[in-house]
Formats: structure tokens, C-alpha cells, sequence
């Protein structure tokens, strides 16, 4: 048995620079207790570690006694991660500073938690599917529940940290039950020993387990009903960033998991996808159309965003999974840049103690400010999947994926849940534009420099769909 | 039946007596008290399966360090007595009928499927040793073992975080 080379680092150096970064960070905010200097610092830690991702493209290995693998797949996720991260410190940055509580812990909390993501889509190994996992959740319990004194946000953190624990437990469960029915925690090691057993009872039960498990932290319906209150409790940067950054996580793993180590229950285990996915699609869509907080009613329209990206996993048994995959980032990458832009938007609007949160506080934003309501317009129509918008083509390419799947019927239901979802948007949309208000908005630069980033991204990101795509697709092939 | 079945069975029966008592039971004390049986009979179980070193770290860690924890927390919060919970009338009756639904589909695969789990195999004499774990974990397993101390670490600053406030 041979140790470990250098080469073993230099393959995940992403995240080992950033790990090693946020323990830096600890030391530095301890002894200086400047969170503006934590905060640059954080900052320039994601850029660097973006740009060794950026090197790192192309790179294909395993490291660490295959506990890891990098990939372009992966490679993308730590791109889009990374870029999450750099979002959520630009609105995290006034907002924290405005509400009173800017402390320097929260940086440092959010590399670790990226961290974890980035972990969670190399993880090679069901026990590093599991830390990693826990590494993303648990600075994010802290994160919900970080404003002092506040009963709102520490009902937030203690619902989530209860329920995330209840689900760490079933993939926990999930695992065991898989070394029980195969002898390995190895991808590649389970997926040799599956084709070998005649019974696959127990791995499938281990499978379906790890599903709840993570379908739990991308909120898919039944396993949905922590999201909305955990969003609305939590500050709203923090929201913002978990929305984001552990739906990203959570579908990077799953799909390395199923694809690499479950092929052989996929006969079972499509039909309860299928279900889950018009589940959370319906559910998600329609229990928004009820909401009158903007937090609860882009929680609701997160949970169905996770539907229509679980859409690309009912081909994960056949041929077709690579363009699934491909699709599944593509509208990542929409929902990333739609939903930070969003929030930078509510951000703007909230004021202290969870006001200016609802509908009624949008009225006569169009007249008085256009540009931020110009911004809003383009998130809210990316969502529901107009074009000229990135979410267009993200729903464009996920449904014609489905539809060569041979998957007609829920291509169907994933268009008609698009229109449900229009209604709800564009009542915010009425808000804006054809109500009379007189709504007062927060101007401060890191937050119109987010706002100014994604509203450009949204449109001109779709302008290059095909490279884009390209690009995926291109990530996508090193993991068959 | 061996003597070696015999021996388990009798484990497994406390086991389960001792997880439906921490369940039943009003106390939240008591509680804390069967998950310490419990958690001993595993230790036991872990020692007829030759796996010295987890029986040890099972018994020291769990049934002693964070269990003195817990009762620690319960009698400091005077948390004695969990207060009854009023949950809605439809709930017991629907998680029974969905109890025994699983009980019944986990005893029919039981029985009916052969070869549930992979053929036993022989393992070495030092199998589960402390010199042979702690060869795999700072061997092969070296990734995973980094990364749980990176875990507890911010468990540990988060817990700082939350409970300490900001000094002006």
C-alpha cells in the first residue's frame, strides 16, 4: 500500500487553499475583530480559489486512495460555488453592517460551508458524501440563527439544525445499509458489487435512503416542510446563500452518487423520482401562489426550481443521463445567477426587524425607482422562464432533455407548473408597476454592484446559451 | 442454536427493551438512563464481534463522556419531566397503520429473499484492533478523518459563535 504524493493536494487544491484560508481567517478575525478586513479577506480567499479551479479545468484523477475525484464536472461546481460565495459576501456586506450585528465569524462560517459544497461534488466515497454534507450544513445552522436576540432567526437555525440532523441520519443509515448489502463505501467498489448480487433489496433500500437524505437538503417535496419558515427566519444574505449553495451541493452529489454507483436499481428507483419530481413541482408552484411575504414566496419558488432540476434525474438509468447532467448545470447556473439577483433586490427593499417584506411594500417601486424595478422584472421573468432570459433557456434545455427521454407527460406537467409559476411572479410584477406606493430602497454599492452583475449575466449569459452549454456538456463527459 | 446465537439474541432483546424504555419513558432523566443500557449492550455486541477498540471508544465516549453530558444539560435545565405533547388525533392512529405497514414489508423481504446480505468472510485475528484501525484511518481513510476534525472544528466556532455575544 503506497502513501500519499504531493500530487494528492495539488489535484484538490481549490479546497484544501480554502480550508487552509478559513483557518487563517479564524486567527485573524480573533485577533484583529475587524469584520471588514475578514470580509476583503474572504473575498480574496474565493477569488484565489477560483482561479485554481480555473487552472484546474481539464485536470482528471482521483486523489486521496480515491476518496476524490476531480473532474470537469466537479471543476464546475467549484466554479459555481465559488461565484455563489463571491455573490453572498457582496450582499451579505451591508446588510450585516445596516441590522447591527456585522461580525467577522460569518466569513469565515460561509468558506467552510463552500467548502463542504465544493467536497460534496468531488466526494467519491459514500463516508466523504456524508462530511462533506455535514460540512455544508452545519455552518449554515449558525448562519440561519446568527442574528442575536432575535426569536425569528433562532426558530430558523434550531428547525433547520433539528431536521438537517434528522436527515444526516438517514444518509448516515443509507451508507451502513450500502457497506451491509455490497462490503464498500467506494463508488466504483458498490457499483462492481451490485451487478453481482442477485438481490438487491438492501442497496436499494440504502439508495432510497440517501435520497431522503439529500432530497431533504435540496427541499424536495414531502421532505420540503422546514424550507419555507427557515427561509423567512433566517437573515436574508443567508437565504439567499442557502438557496443557492446547498441545493448545488446536495444535486452535485446525488447525481455523482446515483450515477456512479446506482445504475443497477435505476429501474426501481425512476418511477419514484418521477413522482417526486411532479410532487415538489406542484406543491412548490401552488402553495406560492398563497403567499403574500416575498421571502415565503421565493422559498415556495425555490422548492419548485429543485423540481424542475430533479427533472433531469429520471433519465440517470438510461443513455441520455450525460445530456441530463449537462442540462441539470446549465439551469444551476440560471437559477444561481436569477435567484442571487433577486435577493440583492429584496435586500435592498427590507427594512429592520423583517419589514418591507411584503408584496404591498413593491407598490410604486417602477415609478420611483426603474432601475431596481427594471432589475427586479428580469429576475422575476428568468424564473418563469421567458426569454430573453437565462432561466428560458435553462427550462429550454432541461424539458428538451426530458423529452428525449421519452419522458413526454413530465415535460408537460414541468410546462404547465412554468405557467402556474408566471401568475405568482407576475403579481409581484402588478406590485411594481401598476400600484400606488411610495417604497424607500437601501442605495449602497456592493449591493448595486450584485444587483448590476446578475441583471447583466441574466440577459447577456443568454445571449451565449450554446457555449455555454458547450461548456457543460464538456464538464459533464469526464464523469461516464 | 449456538451458543453464540443464543448469547446475541439475548443482547439484542435488551437493546430493544432498553430503546422502547428511552422512548416510553416520561422522564427525560430515565431517558438518558436506557440509552446508557442500550448503549452498553452494543458496546457488549461489538466485543463478540471482535472489534475491541469500538466496544472501548463506544463505551467511554457514549455511554460516558456524552451521556454525562446530556444528564448534565437535563438537570441544569430542570428538564426532568418532558411535558405531554398534544399532537393531532390523527396522527397516532396513521403512524401505527405506517409502523406496522414497514414491520410487515421488512419481515416478508426477510423471509422470502435469499442471500439479503453478502457471503460472511473470514477476517484476520487482528481485524478491529486498535493497530489495524488506526493503520486504516490514517491510512487509507486519512481524507475523511481531516475532514471530521475541520468538522468538529466549526461545530466548535459556531458554538462559540452562538452563545458568546460581541463585545463593544
Amino acid at each position: 500500500m503506497s502513501g500519499y504524493g504531493i500530487e494528492d493536494l495539488v489535484y484538490i487544491l481549490p479546497i484544501v487553499f480554502l480550508l487552509v484560508w478559513a483557518l487563517v481567517l479564524v486567527l485573524v478575525e480573533a485577533f484583529t475583530k475587524r469584520p471588514d478586513v475578514t470580509m476583503l479577506l474572504a473575498a480574496f480567499g474565493l477569488l484565489a480559489a477560483v482561479t485554481l479551479s480555473v487552472i484546474q479545468f481539464g485536470t482528471e484523477a482521483t486523489a486521496f486512495k480515491e476518496m476524490l475525484t476531480v473532474d470537469g464536472y466537479a471543476v464546475f461546481v467549484y466554479m459555481l460555488v465559488l461565484a455563489s460565495g463571491l455573490l453572498s459576501l457582496g450582499l451579505a456586506y451591508d446588510y450585516n453592517r445596516r441590522m447591527g450585528w456585522a461580525r467577522g465569524e460569518y466569513y469565515i462560517l460561509m468558506l467552510f460551508s463552500i467548502a463542504g459544497a465544493m467536497l460534496m461534488a468531488s466526494a467519491a466515497n459514500l463516508i466523504v458524501v456524508f462530511l462533506a454534507l455535514e460540512l455544508l450544513s452545519i455552518p449554515l445552522y449558525v448562519m440561519a440563527a446568527f442574528v442575536p436576540n432575535d426569536a425569528s432567526s433562532e426558530e430558523a437555525g434550531l428547525k433547520y439544525f433539528l431536521l438537517g440532523a434528522f436527515a444526516g441520519g438517514f444518509v448516515l443509515y443509507g451508507v451502513a445499509l450500502i457497506y451491509g448489502a455490497t462490503g464498500a463505501t467506494n463508488l466504483m467498489d458498490v457499483v462492481a458489487a451490485a451487478l453481482g448480487t442477485n438481490s438487491p433489496v438492501m442497496l436499494l433500500t440504502g439508495a432510497a435512503l440517501i435520497l431522503v437524505g439529500l432530497g431533504f437538503k435540496v427541499a424536495l417535496v414531502p421532505f420540503h416542510m422546514w424550507t419555507p419558515d427557515v427561509y423567512q427566519g433566517a437573515p436574508t444574505p443567508v437565504t439567499a446563500y442557502m438557496a443557492v449553495v446547498a441545493k448545488a451541493g446536495g444535486f452535485a452529489a446525488l447525481f455523482r452518487v446515483f450515477i456512479a454507483a446506482f445504475p443497477s436499481v435505476s429501474a426501481d428507483l425512476t418511477p419514484v423520482i418521477a413522482t417526486l419530481v411532479v410532487l415538489t413541482l406542484v406543491v412548490g408552484n401552488v402553495a406560492a401562489l398563497a403567499q403574500k411575504n416575498i421571502k415565503r414566496m421565493l422559498a415556495y419558488s425555490s422548492i419548485s426550481h429543485a423540481g424542475f432540476l430533479m427533472m433531469a434525474f429520471v433519465t440517470y438509468g438510461s443513455a441520455l443521463y450525460a445530456d441530463a447532467v449537462t442540462s441539470l448545470l446549465f439551469y444551476l447556473l440560471a437559477f444561481t445567477v436569477t435567484s442571487f439577483g433577486s435577493w440583492a433586490v429584496v435586500i435592498a427593499l427590507e427594512k429592520a426587524e423583517g419589514k418591507g417584506l411584503d408584496f404591498e411594500d413593491y407598490a410604486g417601486l417602477g415609478k420611483k425607482y426603474p432601475m431596481l424595478s427594471a432589475a427586479m422584472l428580469v429576475f422575476l421573468l428568468s424564473f418563469a422562464g421567458v426569454p430573453p432570459t437565462l432561466g428560458f433557456a435553462g427550462k429550454f434545455f432541461l424539458f428538451r432533455t426530458v423529452l428525449e427521454a421519452g419522458y413526454a407527460w413530465l415535460a408537460i406537467v414541468g410546462v404547465i407548473m412554468s405557467l402556474v409559476s408566471a401568475f405568482y411572479y407576475l403579481r409581484v410584477v402588478r406590485f411594481m408597476y401598476f400600484e400606488q406606493g411610495d417604497p424607500e430602497v437601501r442605495s449602497e454599492p456592493v449591493l448595486n454592484l450584485v444587483t448590476a452583475i446578475t441583471v447583466v449575466g441574466t440577459i447577456f449569459l443568454f445571449l451565449f446559451s450554446g457555449p455555454l452549454l458547450a461548456w457543460a456538456s464538456e464538464a459533464v463527459l469526464a464523469l461516464i | 442454536m449456538s451458543l453464540n446465537l443464543i448469547f446475541f439474541l439475548l443482547l439484542a432483546l435488551i437493546a430493544v427493551l432498553s430503546a422502547v424504555g428511552l422512548l416510553a419513558s416520561r422522564s427525560a432523566l430515565y431517558s438518558a438512563l436506557y440509552l446508557i443500557i442500550n448503549f452498553a449492550t452494543v458496546a457488549v455486541m461489538y466485543l463478540t464481534l471482535h472489534a475491541p477498540f469500538i466496544a472501548i471508544v463506544q463505551i467511554t465516549v457514549y455511554a460516558g463522556a456524552i451521556m454525562v453530558l446530556f444528564l448534565f444539560v437535563i438537570m441544569l435545565l430542570g428538564a426532568e419531566h418532558i411535558g405531554s405533547l398534544h399532537p393531532q388525533r390523527w396522527f397516532l392512529p396513521l403512524a401505527l397503520v405506517l409502523g406496522i405497514l414497514l414491520l410487515a414489508e421488512a419481515i416478508i423481504i426477510i423471509f422470502t429473499q435469499p442471500n439479503l446480505l453478502p457471503e460472511a468472510q473470514v477476517i484476520s485475528s487482528d481485524f478491529g484492533s486498535p493497530k489495524a484501525i488506526g493503520e486504516l484511518l490514517f491510512n487509507q481513510y486519512l481524507l475523511p478523518f481531516e475532514a471530521t476534525s475541520i468538522l468538529l472544528l466549526v461545530a466548535m466556532i459556531g458554538a462559540i459563535v452562538l452563545t458568546k455575544p460581541e463585545k463593544k
